[in-house]
């Protein structure tokens, strides 16, 4: 079947609402033959991870726009930016570099959008509602619109994403279509103990897991004892979209579509299973380090960005405490969230521990860190996945608390007893 | 000498005849692929430090970030794309950054959906000629 187009879509890819919309309309109806989609439909929000500076093409992409007299017709918020407007100078940052991302940054926020900068919207004032037809790019933000609040994006790519926003339309396929939103894969969890369960640093392995056994997949997950939390749900979601496509995942009685593992299936029979056992959950712990030593030399938090609650929880760890010199502690958020924290008074002993923070990117998108870091520990399954190749750097994960012991100590301590398997 | 012939869904259209370069593992282009020298950089996957660029690159599908589009139209920028990209099934990030390459650069390379059972044929290194209509020759193994 050929794409049938509304009479207001064939003015869009006609220049009738501007060169700015014919633009993004000819990109969307070309997608629309990709997806062998039939029609167009109406999105109500987007998100733009095309705000990532990658080098001089995504620049003259967003700048074209621009020039265009872009504007978007929904309320779409910003992802992370390519630097730190206000610290970049504070770090490694080629000032080449930090002009031209300041400038991708003005193209997006010149066409009517909110300087969000952040990866975790889903955090933010425009989280989407229930039901809500969205156009989001960024991995983790899709996979936990779709999956935790039951939002409906396709996983939409850098340079689309933003032609949305600007058309207000998509191609009327995948996850937008109730029929495309079952479960394909069942995955047991075995006498996984509770105690893990309950732990956050359960969450980047499990969805590091998910994401290889799911692929391109939407993976159902059944035998949690416990109700995770949006922080944990967002690691889960994070490491599953970096492991594999992961787009959407049900979590059987948590997640909004998945009361019951028949309505998790749309009441069909899973056409695949696996069984995960602790000793499984292990060697994905393993894997999530690539460096099995004791050097460290930064530990980095906040990706997906820190959020007001993870600012909470690290206090305490920190308070009265002072990093060792020898190893770098860094968190990344956005500017929304930083200024949340201040106020709230979580930032005083975060500094006088000796954190620093980055406001707006994080260290996989402005090249910041200098040649002297080499190995990173975090509590991240998303970093853990992305530094070795863009970083060329050896990571090591471990738990909130690990990170924190360990930077404290100026060596790697990791409390591996909740994956002792003797127990 | 005899040639195989695979028939491949064309998502865009073109003409390519380079070598294979073919894993079994999906592949995130951010923090996978050097948009300045068409380099596979994910440490973690088979083919790290092999050259894709001016290759035709074979994988079941993209993994990973909504970055990977950006990163292609980079490398079509540098001219370190790939010849053509062929994956089990549509992939619409290696099609998107394709139309936007045209767009700006009118630049572009064939975008083909394999069956896997196809998918499977394709060795790594193996010369691939493809032409507009979406067909696949390759020399058959003595």
């Amino acid at each position: 079947m050929p794409l049938r187009l509304s009479k207001e879509d064939q003015e869009k890819l006609d220049g009738e609402h501007g060169p700015a919309t014919k633009m993004a309309m000819s990109i969307i109806v070309k997608m629309a033959a990709v997806y062998q989609a039939e029609t167009l439909m109406d999105i109500s929000g987007a998100h733009i991870d095309s705000t990532l500076f990658i080098g001089d093409g995504t620049l003259e992409f967003a700048e074209k726009l621009m020039n265009l007299g872009a504007k978007v017709v929904v309320p779409t918020s910003l992802n992370v930016s390519g630097v730190d407007e206000f610290n970049w100078q504070d770090w490694a940052v080629p000032p080449e570099w930090a002009e031209k991302a300041r400038r991708q940054m003005v193209a997006y926020q010149s066409m009517g959008t909110v300087p969000t900068w952040t990866c975790a919207p889903y955090q933010s004032e425009l989280r989407p509602e229930f039901g809500q037809q969205i156009a989001w790019g960024e991995s983790n933000a899709i996979a936990f619109a779709n999956s935790v609040i039951g939002a409906r994006t396709e996983r939409y790519p850098d340079l689309l994403d933003i032609c949305a926003a600007i058309t207000g339309r998509v191609p009327a396929q995948g996850l937008h279509l109730t029929k495309n939103r079952a479960g394909q894969l069942l995955l047991s969890l075995e006498n996984i103990p509770k105690e893990l369960q309950e732990s956050d640093s359960f969450y980047p392995v499990l969805g590091a897991m998910m994401g290889k056994y799911a692929r391109e997949k939407i993976p159902v997950v059944d035998g949690l004892e416990v109700k995770p939390n949006d922080d944990q749900l967002k690691a889960l979601g994070a490491a599953g979209a970096s492991f594999g496509a992961v787009a959407m995942f049900h979590l059987v009685g948590v997640t909004p579509e998945a009361e019951t593992l028949e309505a998790a299936f749309q009441g069909k029979e899973p056409p695949e299973r696996h069984t995960i056992t602790m000793k499984e959950l292990y060697a994905s712990y393993l894997e999530l380090s690539t460096s099995s030593g004791k050097q460290v030399d930064m530990v980095v938090l906040g990706s997906p960005h820190f959020s007001l609650d993870e600012f909470k929880k690290i206090n305490p760890l920190v308070a009265g405490k002072k990093k060792s010199p020898n190893v770098e502690f860094l968190i990344t958020s956005s500017r929304a969230m930083a200024l949340l924290a201040e106020k709230a008074g979580f930032l005083d002993q975060l500094r006088a521990f000796g954190a620093k923070i980055t406001l707006d990117t994080c260290i996989l998108t402005t090249p910041m860190l200098p040649e002297s870091i080499k190995i990173l520990m975090t509590n991240s399954a998303k970093y853990s996945f992305y530094s070795p190749g863009l970083l060329n750097a050896e990571v090591v994960y471990g738990s909130l608390e690990d990170c924190v012991n360990s930077t404290i100590e100026g060596t790697v301590l990791r409390d591996e007893s909740i994956w002792d398997m003797e127990r | 000498m005899n040639k195989e012939i695979i028939r491949a869904r064309v998502v865009l259209p073109g003409t390519a005849k380079a070598e294979a370069l073919v894993s079994n593992e999906p592949l995130s282009f951010w923090g996978g692929y050097d948009q300045h020298t068409g380099e596979i950089i994910d440490r973690r996957h088979p083919l790290s430090g092999q050259i894709a660029a001016g290759k035709i690159l074979v994988l079941p599908f993209s993994r990973g970030s909504s970055t990977t589009t950006a990163i292609l139209l980079e490398a079509f920028k540098s001219k370190n794309a790939p010849a053509a990209i062929l994956t089990i099934g549509t992939d619409s990030f290696f099609a998107l950054a394709t139309i936007v390459a045209e767009e700006l650069y009118q630049l572009s390379i064939p975008i083909l959906a394999l069956e896997e059972k196809d998918f499977d044929k394709i060795e790594n290194g193996q010369v691939l000629e493809i032409n507009e209509g979406g067909e696949i020759l390759f020399d058959k193994k003595a």
